[in-house]
């Protein structure tokens, strides 16, 4: 089991708030990621539940129990750190070992897990090395294998793939999602990076200036995003706002609409008229950095490509059913 | 061509180092020469560098003269111990700052390294008086005493430097794996910091082994170590180059041997952090 409940969770250092109360529930096996820009708190709040900082206010509850007051080790709860974090003076196999043996486990089963452990992550011809002799992406593997041969209540995860080099870091994800999947162990992850939030998670915390501004599945997120911010912060390219005389048509103060959801017409009518001021062509998709007057700089996104260049003048017709509403302080207005 | 050059270059640069060794070794090597010659060879003009009646007479007349081995064993004594008492009280201090520095750590620190920027001298006298009314005066734990606190900044800021090294993420992975502070000591931290610890001892004992000024002021003859031993044949009888050489050779050689064989561990202590 492996239930996580926050409660007001509140943290300050000293008179600046990081944590502003955040109360969330975790389903026992789900896979929820904390995403939000840096400063937002999120790695703060992962350590508030991992119990490396201890909370100002409210309760967290692992199982039904509140566990302010335990310490780390006893929340039954495994981390795996950005910088690894493993013991450099151990080989895998101490590293691995190391919680089994701080729990005074009897060393055959500390074999045996171990052994298990390495072979789920492929590391078994890496156990008798020390750290300094892996690759990045062996050693967060190392990491990941110290995490789950304690078979913790849930695993907590501090944006682990960030170290690594871009293709790695996809192949990493697909191994850390497999694994979460296999073990069925609930998971917090950390990042910054909205594309790891995105195919990673089966729900997403979106944090901003210590306040969780949302709390849905990915889809949700895309599809309904809560504010301007959420809005703004999922989806790649970002959303495109327009203000003034464009959005009180449609009784908003602010409309959004996804570079996806405009459909580019050359020389079309109807829509918003603009000028291409960068084309990028990326053979699978084409983005358009659009000047729309008015409107301000649009971005539109072409599935497939698109002979179009700066200077070319086009239509951008927004998809009616698409179009996000915002009120004046900035939250959904839904129909 | 380009291959020349920089063969060339290394040679050249090879050259300038080895000149540059010499020059620094030689007043060691003189000292060491000078040893084993009489006493008018040593004051000899034009100095004979290896083509002199080779003797050890120096060395019996030192060790008739004065009991090396008395000196010697304060000299262990006084260092080891006052580097033992240093590491004691240095360890959990820099402990401390390293791994829960408050908003004044830094000027801790710094207060600690201005206590090494007045000249000693300065402190003599009442250094002096609370040694004669305490009755420490040439006795090795009064110098044991002085010593350790004279090296105490250099030592805790060196720990304080190696322990800052140590990414606080180690620690927290081994708190979470369910370490107890103690065991956290034991399994990681002091593993960790076993060649900053090694390095910063033997800084501190040749430190200590070589202070000349403290040791010369607060003991005579009971307490007194290596450098009072040599400091004791530049006398008013008289200069005798070739016994102080002997005297000196006699005092720097355990330390010379320490130093040799630690050289490497030296080193790496030494630049731990400034190159990763």
């Amino acid at each position: 089991m492996g239930q996580i409940t926050l409660q007001g969770v509140q943290k300050s250092f000293g008179p600046v708030h990081i944590i502003k109360g955040a109360d969330l529930d975790i389903a026992d096996g789900s896979f929820v990621v904390f995403v939000g820009p840096s400063g937002c708190g999120k790695t703060t709040l992962l350590r508030l539940i991992a119990g490396l900082e201890d909370v100002t206010g409210g309760a967290i509850l692992i199982d039904g129990r509140n566990v302010v007051d335990v310490p780390p080790a006893k929340r039954g709860l495994s981390m795996v750190f950005q910088s690894y974090a493993l013991y450099p003076h151990m080989s895998v196999r101490g590293n691995i070992a190391f919680g089994l043996k701080m729990a005074g486990i009897a060393r055959d089963e500390i074999n045996r897990k171990v052994e298990s452990a390495a072979a789920t992550l492929n590391l078994t011809p890496y156990l008798d090395r020390k750290p300094r002799e892996l690759s990045g992406g062996q050693r967060q593997l190392v990491a990941i294998g110290r995490a789950i041969v304690r078979e913790p209540k849930a695993f907590l995860f501090d944006e682990p793939l960030s170290n690594l080099d871009a293709a790695l870091r996809v192949q990493m994800r697909l191994e850390v999602t497999r694994l979460q999947k296999q073990l069925g162990t609930t998971a917090i992850y950390v990042t910054h990076d909205q594309v790891e939030a995105m195919t990673m998670a089966d729900k997403i915390v979106v944090l901003n200036g210590g306040k969780i501004e949302q709390y849905g599945s990915p889809l949700e997120l895309y599809e309904k995003p809560a504010n301007l911010f959420v809005a703004g912060f999922i989806g790649s390219p970002k959303m495109n706002f327009v203000t003034g005389d464009l959005a009180r048509q449609q009784g908003a103060t602010t409309i959004g609409v996804r570079p996806e959801h405009l459909k580019v017409e050359r020389d079309g009518q109807g829509g918003w008229h603009g000028t291409v001021s960068v084309a990028e062509h990326l053979g699978s998709d084409t983005f358009l950095y659009v000047d729309a007057g008015p409107q301000g700089m649009l971005t539109a996104r072409y599935i497939g490509e698109l002979d179009l260049h700066p200077g070319d003048k086009v239509s951008l017709i927004p998809d009616p059913a698409r179009i996000h509403r915002f009120d004046d302080s900035g939250k959904s207005i839904h129909a | 061509m380009a291959r020349m050059v920089t063969t060339q270059r290394k040679v050249i640069s090879t050259a300038a180092a080895w000149l540059v060794g010499f020059l620094i070794f030689f007043p060691i090597l003189w000292m060491v020469l000078a040893s084993f010659k009489t006493e008018l060879e040593a004051f000899a003009i034009p100095p004979s560098f290896l083509f002199f009646h080779w003797t050890t007479e120096n060395y019996v007349t030192v060790q008739e003269r004065s009991d090396y081995f008395h000196h010697a064993l304060n000299s262990i004594i006084i260092a080891g111990g006052s580097t033992l008492i240093a590491m004691l009280i240095a360890i959990p201090a820099a402990w401390s700052m390293a791994f829960s520095p408050t908003k004044r750590t830094k000027d801790v620190l710094l207060w600690m390294l201005s206590t090494k920027m007045m000249p000693p001298v300065g402190v003599l006298v009442p250094i002096y008086l609370i040694f004669r009314n305490f009755g420490l005066l040439d006795t090795r734990s009064g110098l044991i005493f002085i010593l350790c606190l004279g090296n105490l900044p250099i030592v805790i800021w060196m720990l304080f430097t190696y322990f800052k090294e140590i990414p606080k993420d180690i620690l927290e992975a081994a708190r979470m794996d369910g370490a107890t502070i103690g065991r956290e000591l034991i399994y990681v931290l002091t593993p960790m910091a076993v060649p900053g610890l090694a390095s910063t001892m033997l800084l501190n004992l040749i430190l200590a082994w070589n202070e000349a000024f403290w040791t010369l002021n607060l003991s005579t003859l009971e307490a007194a170590p290596l450098t009072v031993f040599i400091a004791s044949y530049s006398s008013p009888e008289g200069l005798f180059w070739a016994k102080l050489s002997a005297a000196s050779t006699l005092a720097i050689a355990p330390i010379l041997v320490l130093g040799w064989f630690s050289q490497r561990q030296l080193v790496r202590g030494l630049t731990f952090g400034a190159v990763k």
